[in-house]
């Protein structure tokens, strides 16, 4: 049967390249963000190069009391909807964000937003009887760090949801997978210094794909990232404090 | 938007410089938010015209979107940070080409478009920009214009051709050409000197819709000039015998991941690659059926081929001599060049019709010869300017897209249309925001934009 995906962040660098890794193999999409313009070009991108039926429209994470109503426009336009990738986030700056102003943005796209539209794609689903949902969290959410514990803490968030959902979803058959790249090259990162392994956004893209053919639940990219925030975890919090990270 | 300050260079690896370095990935911000900003889109062309030393360089990748494709009449618009490669690969199963390709599919379209690059059509189809529909350019006031050869083509042929001095180029609509299959009909024509190869190019019986000739430089005395030209059109389906399938497989690309050792491209390796190929070359006298993708791009297959030249890079000479002065200016090239015991890996010649309306356009009606010059010591220079004279005494002009080293005044003599283009670009960029490395080095900078003119 073909499958028919909707992308929640469709304009960054990740979701455009994972994006495209699903039409390669021929699945329809439904494009979504707050970016009319460039949601227009990314669609007929990939629409020319690989053929497959492209929709799109506008979508705010934070607007949460909209999304009921966006996503039954998803499912009126794609009636055979079978997965939805969430690959929108924020960074912000972690200097502003300690203004909880700021931060509160941060959460508010991160999680709250992404709690909201997941909550209406689960019930979806589960309804349905099957499908996936692939959300796009951080290694960031793994440990707080000083550098960053505001976005991590929305992201960290986001994946004991996604935990909780596959728990749920998982007697109704539809697959949940947290997806926890490392660094990436694309906008987020271009120029930030103490940049290492940084993995490009098409090979992301492709492993995204794959993993729905794989058994692992929470999928580190690329995979070493695993080891990495597993020997992060692991340092004991006497000394992780003490730390600059 | 975050800079990243990096040494980078252009295709040839020679000059690396310090530029401040952004990646827009979104079409809005394609814009001149620094003052002294160059667009990039994948840095092929040879010298400095993608660089900026010390200023700001726009890379223009990701804002790469295939945008609409009329499969009917063959007209495409993407934005000007696709590749050709990306184009073909969506264009040629649906019976379309482009209709002017340089030798490698891995550059941009805003690049074609800021080089008016030519191909081995030039003298049936012209330049890039003669299939340039329409450009939409993004100006020094951020303001967003659209320009066609008939709508404010004054901006449309002081872009094209402009080395992006005009405006970032942010999308680029161009008329395709139709083919029959993705196979071309190749036949080689073998010259053993010069005199047999232009006589060989000037002949229309020979004469096919692509040419381009090969050329031993090293060969010396009554060899001097001997080579292979190489003729081919598309297939037709009737010309494809049964049993071919109309489509065509990409190609499985070797890479070269360091730079060689100097002492590996030598006067005596060369030419011992040089009779090997003429040799294997020589024999395909009769037309023979190839795939589109390695007879347009048969360095692609080789990812960074530009790594042989070494670690300190190479420079590509590439002039043209008009149709009048063309056989003795190509010979005194050659000649100086031999003289030189400087080995040139690649020695290509082209033949080249009319001059297009673009006012920096390099193609002009004649002879144009490329050659591949590894940088190892100082005397290149001097050969280069040697030849610069040449070039001169026969009124014919040096490539700026593959250009790292053309002095100013050489500059305005061999682009006479400059007063005219530089006229343009001061009423649209009073501030000169729009400055590359290249343009620097030929004396377009500040004071010249400010004043009118320095001399």
């Amino acid at each position: 049967m073909s499958e028919a995906v909707l992308i929640l962040g469709a304009t960054s660098a990740i979701a455009r390249a994972t994006a495209a890794a699903f039409a390669a193999r021929g699945d329809a999409l439904y494009l979504a963000s707050r970016d009319e313009d460039e949601l227009r070009r990314i669609a007929a991108d990939i629409h020319l190069r690989y053929g497959v039926v492209v929709h799109h429209g506008l979508f705010d994470a934070e607007e949460t009391d909209t999304h009921e109503a966006f996503f039954k426009s998803v499912v009126t336009a794609i009636p055979n909807l079978s997965g939805v990738l969430l690959a929108f986030g924020y960074l912000g700056d972690q200097l502003e964000a300690r203004d909880f102003s700021v931060g509160e943005r941060v959460i508010a796209c991160n999680f709250t937003g992404a709690a909201s539209i997941l909550s209406h794609c689960a019930n979806y689903f589960e309804l349905q009887k099957r499908g996936f949902i692939i959300g796009i969290s951080s290694v960031a959410g793994d440990r707080g760090r000083q550098s960053n514990y505001v976005y991590g803490a929305a992201k960290g968030a986001l994946s004991l949801y996604l935990q909780g959902l596959r728990n749920r979803l998982y007697a109704s058959g539809v697959r949940v997978i947290t997806v926890k790249p490392g660094f990436v090259d694309t906008a987020m990162t271009f120029g930030l210094p103490g940049m290492f392994l940084v993995a490009s956004p098409k090979d992301i893209g492709d492993r995204i794909v794959l993993s729905l053919g794989k058994s692992a639940d929470v999928v580190y990219l690329p995979w070493f990232w695993r080891y990495i925030m597993f020997v992060i975890k692991h340092i004991p919090e006497p000394i992780f404090k003490r730390m600059k990270l | 938007m975050p800079t990243l300050i990096a040494p980078i260079s252009g295709w040839g690896h020679f000059p690396f410089q310090s530029c401040k370095l952004e990646r827009p990935e979104r079409y809005a911000d394609l814009r001149p938010a620094a003052a002294n900003l160059i667009s990039r889109g994948q840095g092929r062309s040879y010298g400095d015209a993608s660089l900026n030393e010390s200023g700001f360089v726009l890379l223009t990748e990701r804002v790469n979107r295939l945008l609409e494709f009329d499969v009917i009449n063959g007209i495409l618009r993407a934005e000007a940070g696709a590749t050709l490669a990306d184009i073909l690969d969506v264009i040629v199963p649906k019976g379309w080409f482009l209709p002017v390709t340089p030798g490698t599919k891995f550059v941009s379209l805003g690049g074609c478009v800021a080089a008016d690059v030519h191909g081995k059509n030039h003298h049936h189809d012209g330049s890039f920009c003669d299939h340039v529909l329409s450009l939409e350019l993004i100006l020094a006031d951020g303001s967003h214009v659209t320009c066609t050869p008939e709508v404010k083509s004054e901006l449309f042929w002081a872009t094209v051709g402009g080395m992006g001095l005009t405006g970032i180029i942010g999308e680029v609509t161009i008329k395709l050409s139709p083919i029959q299959s993705g196979y071309m009909i190749v036949q080689h024509h073998v010259a053993g000197n010069l005199e047999q190869l232009f006589n060989h190019f000037e002949d229309s019986a020979i004469d096919d819709r692509y040419t381009v000739a090969w050329i031993d430089s090293l060969a010396t005395g009554k060899d001097l000039g001997r080579g292979i030209l190489m003729c081919g059109h598309h297939a037709a389906h009737d010309e494809l015998r049964p049993g071919f399938r109309d489509s065509c497989k990409a190609r499985h690309s070797h890479a070269i991941r360091f730079d060689f050792p100097e002492w590996m491209l030598n006067p005596l390796s060369i030419s011992v690659f040089n009779a090997l190929y003429y040799k294997r070359e020589a024999r395909k006298r009769e037309p023979y059926l190839s795939v589109y993708d390695p007879y347009f791009y048969p360095l692609d297959a080789i990812e960074n081929w530009n790594r042989m030249y070494g670690k300190r890079g190479f420079v590509q000479y590439q002039c043209v001599i008009p149709d009048a002065a063309a056989f003795e200016g190509i010979r005194n090239l050659l000649e100086e060049l031999s003289g030189s015991r400087r080995p040139s890996f690649l020695a290509v010649l082209k033949r080249l019709g009319a001059q297009g309306k673009g006012l920096l356009s390099f193609p002009m009606a004649g002879y144009t010869l490329a050659l591949d010059l590894p940088v190892r010591d100082e005397g290149l220079f001097a050969l280069l300017n040697r030849l610069d004279q040449i070039v001169l005494q026969h009124s014919g002009r040096v490539y700026l897209a593959k250009d790292a080293r053309l002095s100013a005044g050489s500059f305005r003599a061999m682009y006479p249309r400059y007063a005219e283009w530089l006229r343009i670009k001061n009423a649209l960029d009073p501030e000169n925001r729009f400055s590359s490395s290249l343009s620097r080095r030929l004396g377009i900078d500040q004071m010249e934009a400010g004043r009118g003119s320095r001399e």
